[in-house]
């Protein structure tokens, strides 16, 4: 009878140390929740107001004033598409070396490798509009501000997965090129280049495809593009004005999916 | 002597030929940067004089003013809580959401539905949104959480559905073989293969709402955003420093918190 008792083990699928790590985890998340929905200052004043308030800004929204779309709508959208475009280009120029150095099997150095990872991530966690905001306190409102913006928030993402992109690339090719003497520059265009093409084209598309979205916001903090006209509606009451606006930002930012959607399955 | 003659032929051919059409395609590009620049007014002289006021400016936010710590510890907690309230609702309606957008659970029309919802969610920045709702709800904490909400659904909501996509039947028909109900199915079948991507999502969905929720308050949604905004506009500029400090410790510590979370469950 006993050694019946002894084959009947529990199986356990976590050791007792992972469930309480878990546990504690669990908790913790739970206790910030907590303290959070404890703590936040919501005037429940404007709560039981707001179906009301939401149903007036309905009926301010519908119908959008169509006619406000070739007077300052159209050239703005336009210029919000070459701030993404534009800034998109830069920041691939600007984050192929970035990453390149830090990318640990291509810069054998840890003094640099920290160095441009430090650069990576300053670059990622400064929000665009933060940028935007810097850029246009030393160069002035315009599409300027935001071109630099929407180029020095994409550094960090883009470098960053290039980094990743080219330490998994295979030794193979490369090694043979070094053996030819291929110097440095060959070696990385005849070498790593092809192996990290297709990550690097998906990789721009994608930032492309943030950047319009990200681009489109830009204007409100004065720094070009789309968000200057949603800004002026917005703060002259023009509704119907923000409703034209708000309408051509998700056509563009749907029509710019779609475009990447199709690249990507022709290119990729 | 015999070998090299024979290569003769293959020697005149160059090993990497000039390929063209990545010649033509180089100067595309620089003709697009050249136009694009034009149009957007971006010149080197405003680039050179641009540089005399960002020394200025520079100059202006060394060293960063920590004196006013009380405005900027109360704006970077209610950042804080806007990101956990905003992610745990946003994680609470994505999976019902992703569900319902998955082609393989669902049938046809509901699918469709909840991925037009999903890409509404999807196609405005937070801030955006966060300006409809301060319409909406007012001033305040509320207004940036229910933005994030909508961009956290955005999110999460679509990874999840494509997850759910990728799912091996076989498990979940073998649940159903045994008589089980749809919500064992989905229980015992379908969580068990996307729950570890659920939470990855979730949790970068959590670093992302952090940093919007640092931003929300441009226009007036809560958190320390108002506060740098204003400090920007009054040209308290050792202030902003102070604040982008903050903000980018606090977006830190909650990439690597978060990172260690993701990794207990996965």
């Amino acid at each position: 009878m006993s050694s019946t008792a002894s084959v009947q083990r529990r199986f356990q699928r976590f050791t007792p140390r992972q469930r309480f790590v878990r546990w504690v985890v669990l908790m913790l998340s739970v206790a910030a929740i907590t303290v959070s929905i404890r703590h936040v200052e919501v005037i429940p004043e404007f709560l039981y107001d707001a179906p009301e308030q939401l149903v007036d800004l309905l009926n301010r929204l519908w119908p959008p004033d169509l006619e406000y779309y070739p007077i300052a709508v159209h050239e703005a959208l336009l210029e919000t598409l070459h701030i993404a475009t534009l800034g998109t280009v830069l920041a691939l120029f600007l984050a192929v070396p970035v990453g390149l150095l830090a990318a640990r099997n291509v810069t054998r150095s840890t003094t640099l490798n920290w160095l441009a990872k430090l650069i990576l991530v300053s670059s990622r966690s400064v929000n665009s509009l933060v940028w935007a905001l810097l850029f246009v306190a030393v160069f002035g409102p315009g599409a300027m501000a935001g071109t630099l913006a929407i180029a020095f928030r994409s550094i960090g993402f883009v470098g960053k997965l290039f980094a990743e992109a080219v330490e998994e690339t295979q030794v193979g090719p490369i090694e043979a090129l070094r053996a030819t003497g291929a110097p440095r520059f060959s070696v990385l265009v005849k070498g790593y280049w092809p192996q990290v093409k297709p990550a690097f084209w998906s990789i721009a598309l994608f930032r492309w495809d943030i950047n319009v979205r990200e681009s489109a916001v830009l204007g409100l903090v004065g720094a070009g593009g789309i968000g200057v006209a949603l800004d002026a509606s917005l703060n002259l009451f023009y509704w119907d004005r923000v409703a034209t606006v708000l309408l051509s930002i998700f056509a563009v930012v749907i029509l710019a999916e779609l475009a990447v959607t199709q690249i990507r399955q022709r290119i990729i | 002597m015999a070998l090299s003659s024979g290569n003769g032929q293959q020697q005149l051919r160059k090993p990497f030929p000039v390929n063209w059409l990545l010649r033509l395609g180089w100067i595309a590009v620089l003709a697009y940067i050249v136009y694009a620049s034009s149009r957007l007014n971006v010149s080197w002289d405003r680039l050179v004089a641009g540089l005399g006021y960002g020394g200025d400016f520079l100059s202006r936010m060394v060293p960063p003013n920590f004196s006013r710590w009380k405005l900027l510890l109360e704006g970077l907690i209610e950042s804080l809580e806007i990101a956990v309230i905003a992610s745990t609702l946003g994680i609470l309606l994505s999976l019902p959401i992703g569900f319902l957008a998955a082609r393989n659970m669902m049938p046809g029309w509901v699918s469709w539905s909840a991925r037009a919802l999903i890409a509404i969610c999807r196609s405005f920045h937070p801030v955006i949104v966060a300006i409809l709702f301060v319409k909406a709800v007012g001033f305040g904490a509320l207004a940036g959480i229910m933005a994030l909400v909508v961009a956290s659904v955005g999110f999460i909501a679509k990874l999840f559905a494509e997850a759910v996509e990728e799912i091996s039947l076989k498990q979940v028909e073998a649940v159903r073989a045994t008589g089980a109900s749809f919500a064992n199915v989905i229980i015992y079948g379908v969580l068990p293969q996307v729950l570890s991507r659920f939470i990855g999502f979730s949790t970068y969905q959590l670093d992302s709402n952090l940093r919007n929720s640092t931003m929300v308050g441009i226009v007036g949604a809560g958190g320390i955003g108002g506060t740098l905004f204003a400090a920007f506009q009054r040209f308290d500029y050792d202030f902003v420093a102070a604040i982008l400090l903050s903000i980018i410790a606090v977006i830190m510590l909650g990439e690597y918190v978060s990172g260690h979370a993701r990794r207990v469950f996965e």
